[in-house]
């Protein structure tokens, strides 16, 4: 009967990846538009967090005048940024499903003749997957770098050199990271629709429909 | 050598639906084609050859009918054997030549084979040397916007012999290439169909396809209108080719 092992059809994990960081690179434009949906995000999260470590790190170190007045109001303004945390991090997914349906609809031509040449649904699948995780690395260290910058400045503004010397640096790192894990994950999340669009397209449709 | 058939449809119907109305686009075609043959399918524009292209590639599931590729009712296989048909029995080319833009010739031609499980080494060997068969040796780091219509066909040339297939797909490989590009293209294809034996099958509205066919297979409003052999062919292109002169 058919030999099963002969038959086998794959998408080894180093070339899927060179694919995707080339569609990446190469579709420059389009690229920056998921990941800035992803980056302004994670910039707005992680400026929420260093505001909130600044501000705990204030209470613990900081002068006994400042203390009071931040214990004061913290419970309400812990409340409001969970929030708009919430409200952000879901527009930003919204963004990428919508940058990433895009995405799908403008390559259709190239996803159908890919499985002309054979490619499997989950080989599809498994491109754009990879592609929106690169999308969300690279969008969510840029974001949580530029989330710290801004929110450092603007408490320097208002609270002078203090913040350099109270300046929370462990819990700072730890929110970054914890960035970078949410924003790949918001990134991986928002682009499993279009890409499970995208791999159910019948061939002859995909390559009939002009962009 | 044996007569072998290679791909047989049997009363193949396709309906779309436009709304609620009925197009039928084919309307019954029963084709046997052997291993090796060089095909053409003329007709008109709108006649129904994408349509049965896409029926017989596996691109597209048929209403009524059956296809046999090597034998196998193509219907009856799953997902993974329909993509396994096309990666290695099947290759394809198109009138829009469709290489994947990000890639270069030499990529565009190695991605079947990785599909099949090739190492990346022996791929990239392999579609070397297919690109120089198809005379591009000098242009495997080109991107498809880098290279000329008639470049960008040979590379889907190459690409489509890169698992060496049973069958070619050839869907009016010529229609956007100017007269010369596309009589190249043309002696390419049927220089790959002498030296390795692949049935090529190639829809055009092209008459100078016809010189190098075996057969012809005229459709019109999605039924076979004539097939001609090639011994009867000589008399008529001239007839043909003055009908369209004047
Ligand atoms: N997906 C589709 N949906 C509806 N109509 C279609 C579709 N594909 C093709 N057709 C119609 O079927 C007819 C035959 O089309 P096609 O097979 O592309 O012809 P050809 O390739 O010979 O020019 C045309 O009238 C076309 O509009
Ligand atoms: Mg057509």
């Amino acid at each position: 009967m058919d030999k099963k092992i002969e038959r086998q059809l794959s998408l080894p994990l180093k070339n899927a990846f060179q694919m995707s960081l080339r569609n990446f690179r190469i579709r420059f434009g389009r690229a920056i538009i998921v990941t800035m949906s992803i980056l302004l995000g994670i910039a707005f999260f992680m400026s929420v967090m260093t505001s909130n470590s600044f501000t705990m790190a204030l209470i613990e170190k900081g002068p006994e005048n400042i203390k009071t007045i931040l214990i004061e109001n913290l419970e309400e303004i812990k409340v409001r940024q969970k929030w708009l945390v919430s409200l952000s991090l879901l527009v930003c997914t919204v963004g990428i499903i919508n940058s990433m349906l895009m995405a799908v609809t403008e390559r259709s031509r190239e996803i159908g003749t890919m499985k002309c040449l054979g490619a499997l649904d989950r080989f599809i699948m498994e491109l754009f997957l990879l592609e929106a995780m690169i999308h969300g690395i690279g969008g969510s260290i840029v974001g949580s770098f530029l989330g710290v910058l801004i929110m450092t400045v603007v408490y320097i503004f208002q609270y002078k050199k203090i913040i350099i010397s109270i300046f929370p640096v462990l819990q700072i790192l730890k929110y970054i990271g914890i960035s970078i894990i949410l924003g790949t994950g918001l990134a991986i999340f928002g682009s499993i629709y279009p890409a499970i669009v995208s791999a159910r397209m019948e061939p002859a449709e995909a390559i009939r429909r002009e962009v | 050598m044996p007569r072998e058939v290679i791909v047989r449809t049997i009363n193949l119907k396709k309906t779309y639906m436009l709304g609620k109305i009925p197009l039928p686009v084919l309307k019954g075609i029963d084709l046997e084609i052997l291993r090796g043959e060089y095909i053409s399918i003329m007709g008109p524009s709108g006649s129904g050859k994408t349509t049965l292209f896409n029926m017989i590639g596996g691109l597209d599931k048929p209403t009524e009918g059956k296809v046999y590729i090597d034998e196998v009712d193509i219907a009856q296989l799953d997902a993974y054997e329909l993509a396994w048909l096309r990666c290695r029995k099947i290759g394809y080319i198109f009138q829009t030549f469709n290489l994947i833009p990000v890639m270069t010739a030499l990529e565009n031609v190695m991605l079947p084979m990785i599909f099949a499980g090739m190492s990346t080494d022996d791929a990239r060997e392999k579609a070397k040397q297919l690109l120089e068969t198809v005379g591009l040796g000098d242009r495997l780091h080109h991107k498809p916007f880098e290279l000329s219509g008639g470049q960008q066909q040979r590379v889907a040339i190459a690409r489509a012999l890169a698992n060496d297939p049973a069958i070619i797909l050839a869907d009016e490989p010529t229609g956007n290439l100017d007269l010369r590009t596309g009589k190249e293209i043309i002696n390419l294809l049927r220089q790959m169909n002498k030296e390795k034996q692949v049935s090529i099958i190639t829809a055009t509205h092209d008459l100078k396809m016809l010189d190098v066919s075996d057969r012809v297979i005229w459709i019109r409003d999605g039924m076979i209108e004539r097939i001609e052999d090639r011994e009867n062919l000589d008399i008529r292109v001239g007839h043909v080719e003055g009908e369209e002169a004047g």
